[in-house]
């Protein structure tokens, strides 16, 4: 079952192609990663999943059915990476009035946002004003305005920014919580350490295209350099062979690139008949930062505005 | 349609339970009302000191006393003394400031007031409007002429005007239509400033927070528009409500709180008779006004008026960042006919039926203020119902198109917007 389905979705500006033909999926119950540089059309796309934006031409499918932005509001919850608060608003009348233009009801806003607040410890600031708060505090709040009217999909843009150690960790044991509980998660960050901690799977997009699609683990193997680990007794000098390029010897680890002909075996037998006495031995696999960086390398800094001719 | 609602009860309430709401709401017109109380009281009582002044009449136009009765000041002679001798002495003998007229007064046209600092307004005034009269009626003497037969020659006839209608002929009261006519207008101009301008900030203020964004991915950014404009617009229309009530007490606890006020009134000095007449002909002139059409009007042409700005002020709130530059240079052209139609209106409370007035009160972007400038005079009917239903199109018109500019600016950061770009918005569909 997927909760969403984007379909050749394009969203042309006057001047910028900001998404370009992109289609993918996402399952129900999963945490997904939406991933891109600075400017690669992520914001524009997450735009038109909440149904702030339409898109030129393709098709959005929510749930099996096609998106349609009226009733479909109340089970999506959205945090947008610049933070919004209305700063001389009490905060529990605000959660409860964001809660009710969700499309609950005065009292389910109200109970809801009460259970949120005593959850993450917040109770005590009912009263204060969004003004009065750290930006932690705050970065709270605003998380607790996501989730408070149960949505089915909760999009997460940063969520992380501002926030401690101590209280990051409390969101990103919420966001595990609902996911567990059935919501989908639509995560979208920077931090490729965060994505690998958190994410099922990834969508990367660059220059409005997708660029990249899949489980984590088999987005590793597709972009594997054959690059292994092998701790021992080993004199590097020594190792004059064409089955590997030595890329680095650090306090008796020594990186390796396999030549592309060689199998494992071939590997461990060329160092058991060198003596060597071998203690560990891996394959390094890229991280995903290594695989964000190749993949968009070569993008001047910020995207250059390209007419659509 | 009921989250306009929510967003509604939330601007209405977040303003509303302002202390400076119930501050300007109440505050003004107490204000208002203790000014005029003081004004009535200065005016009314019996309290002024009368001055000392004494006088060197080198000229002799005065043989006799100068009957003072009906002004705070008593005029002494001073015999034996010159005008440079004197000015030491007259602080030391109790005179506020001493008067000298020379020989040649009458060739000169001037005489000189000594004072230790400079004479009030009113001093100098009455001492005029005393010498003069002396000397005016010296002058009639000379020539033969009784200055009381002088005077009733002289006396100014004042001139009723009274307005015939189908129902009958009643007497009008220009000076009453003149001032509720200009008050209405006036008021109007300034609730449409006001609450326009409080639409503008807090659409800008939404935009800069990014809550607008939070927001409009749960409402339509059109609802959020028009509930906000609703909404404040309900805080325009209860500040009113509040100072009808509030005039509606005055004049009913008044009387009982101070019962004897009015025939106290009428029993002080002589001079104030005028005020007195001056009020009972103020409540007879109002309450010859058609109140109810004037109310009911006015609050046609403050929604009307109100809700086609607040669009285009909203519009406006969503272009612009926190700068204030850019702000003023978009929202100059959009005073521009609020000023104009206020300027028509002094025009036309001059002159109800000229091209102008009739032209500036069907125009729906000065309607709401000039059609108020002419409301106590008879508009005709057509021009009534003509301005009317051009105000409300002109209403969905603006409201349509700014909605379009709107959606799309409340979400765009950094960028500047001009005039230019966002006429192109309007005609982007999707």
């Amino acid at each position: 079952m997927h909760i969403v389905e984007l379909n050749a979705v394009k969203k042309y500006f006057r001047d910028q192609k900001a998404v370009d033909d992109i289609s993918f999926s996402i399952e129900d119950g999963n945490i997904f990663g939406l991933l891109g540089p600075n400017g690669a059309g992520k914001t524009t796309l997450i735009r038109m999943i909440t149904g702030i934006f339409f898109p030129d031409s393709g098709d959005i499918f929510f749930n099996g059915k096609k998106f349609n932005p009226i009733d479909d509001v109340i089970n999506i919850g959205y945090m947008p990476e610049e933070r919004g608060l209305y700063k001389k608003m009490k905060i529990g009348e605000q959660a409860v009035y964001l809660a009710r233009l969700k499309g609950m009801s005065r009292n389910d806003a109200f109970s809801s946002v009460k259970k949120w607040f005593v959850k993450l410890e917040m109770e005590s600031w009912w009263n204060k004003k969004v003004e009065d708060l750290s930006k932690g505090m705050s970065q709270k709040l605003q998380f607790v305005t996501t989730v408070v009217h149960h949505p089915k999909l909760i999009i997460l843009d940063e969520p992380f920014s501002g926030l401690d150690p101590v209280n990051a960790n409390l969101i990103k044991e919420e966001i595990f919580a609902l996911s567990r509980n059935g919501s989908t998660i639509i995560f979208s960050t920077h931090r490729m350490e965060q994505v690998e901690e958190i994410c099922h799977k990834i969508v990367l997009i660059n220059k409005g295209k997708k660029i990249l699609d899949g489980s984590i683990q088999a987005i590793k193997q597709e972009f594997k350099e054959h690059i292994f680990c092998i701790e021992g007794n080993i004199i590097p000098e020594h190792l004059m062979t064409h089955f590997f390029e030595v890329v680095s010897y650090h306090q008796g680890k020594l990186l390796i690139k396999m030549a592309s002909d060689i199998t494992n075996n071939e590997l461990l037998n060329f160092f058991i008949s060198q003596n060597i006495n071998i203690q560990s031995f891996n394959e390094v696999l890229p991280s995903l930062n290594e695989i964000f960086i190749k993949l968009v390398e070569g993008n001047s800094p910020t995207r250059k505005f390209e007419p659509i001719s | 349609m009921n989250k306009i609602g929510i967003i509604l009860s939330r601007e209405y309430l977040s303003r509303v339970r302002k202390k400076s709401f119930l501050l300007t709401t109440i505050g003004v017109p107490l204000f208002i009302m203790a000014f005029y109380a003081i004004i009535i009281y200065i005016s009314v009582s019996d309290n002024k000191e009368n001055q000392k002044i004494a006088i060197i009449d080198e000229a002799n136009l005065f043989s006799e006393k100068i009957d003072t009765s009906d002004h705070a000041i008593e005029f002494y002679f001073i015999k034996n003394e010159t005008e440079t001798s004197f000015i030491k002495k007259y602080k030391k003998e109790g005179y506020q400031s001493f008067l000298y007229i020379p020989k040649n007064v009458l060739g000169k046209n001037q005489y000189r007031l000594h004072s230790p600092s400079t004479a009030s307004l009113s001093t100098i005034e009455t001492i005029e409007t005393i010498i003069n009269n002396k000397l005016r009626a010296k002058q009639l003497m000379a020539r033969g002429i009784n200055p009381a037969e002088f005077d009733k020659l002289t006396l100014a006839v004042s001139l009723e005007n009274t307005i015939d209608s189908d129902e009958g002929s009643k007497k009008s009261f220009a000076g009453i239509s003149y001032a509720v006519s200009f008050g209405c207008g006036f008021l109007i101009y300034m609730m449409m400033v006001i609450y326009g301008t409080q639409v503008m900030r807090g659409v800008s203020e939404e935009k800069t927070n990014r809550i607008a964004e939070v927001i409009v991915s749960s409402v339509k950014p059109f609802q959020l528009m028009m509930g906000k404009i609703l909404g404040i617009g309900a805080v325009g229309l209860t500040q009113f409500v509040i100072w009808i009530l509030i005039m509606l007490t005055m004049q009913s606890v008044i009387p009982i709180i101070f019962p004897d006020l009015i025939s106290q009134i009428n029993t002080t000095t002589q001079a104030s008779s005028e005020n007195i007449s001056m009020l009972t002909e103020t409540l007879q002139g109002i309450s010859s006004l058609p109140l109810l059409k004037i109310l009911l009007s006015f609050l046609f042409y403050f929604l009307g008026g109100y809700l086609t700005y607040a669009s285009i002020f909203a519009a406006i709130g969503s272009v612009v960042d926190e700068d204030q530059q850019e702000t003023q240079q978009l929202v100059f052209p959009v005073l521009m006919p609020i000023i104009l139609g206020f300027v028509i209106m002094t025009k036309a409370v001059n002159d109800p039926n000229s091209d102008l007035a009739i032209f500036g009160s069907i125009f729906p972007l000065t309607s709401p203020i000039v059609m108020m400038g002419r409301i106590t005079y008879d508009v005709p009917f057509w021009q009534m119902a003509l301005s009317m239903i051009l105000l409300v199109v002109s209403f969905f018109f603006f409201t349509w198109i700014t909605g379009k500019i709107y959606r799309t600016g409340i979400l765009m950061y950094g960028k500047k917007a001009s005039w230019k770009t966002m006429i192109k918005w309007t005609f982007r569909k999707g």
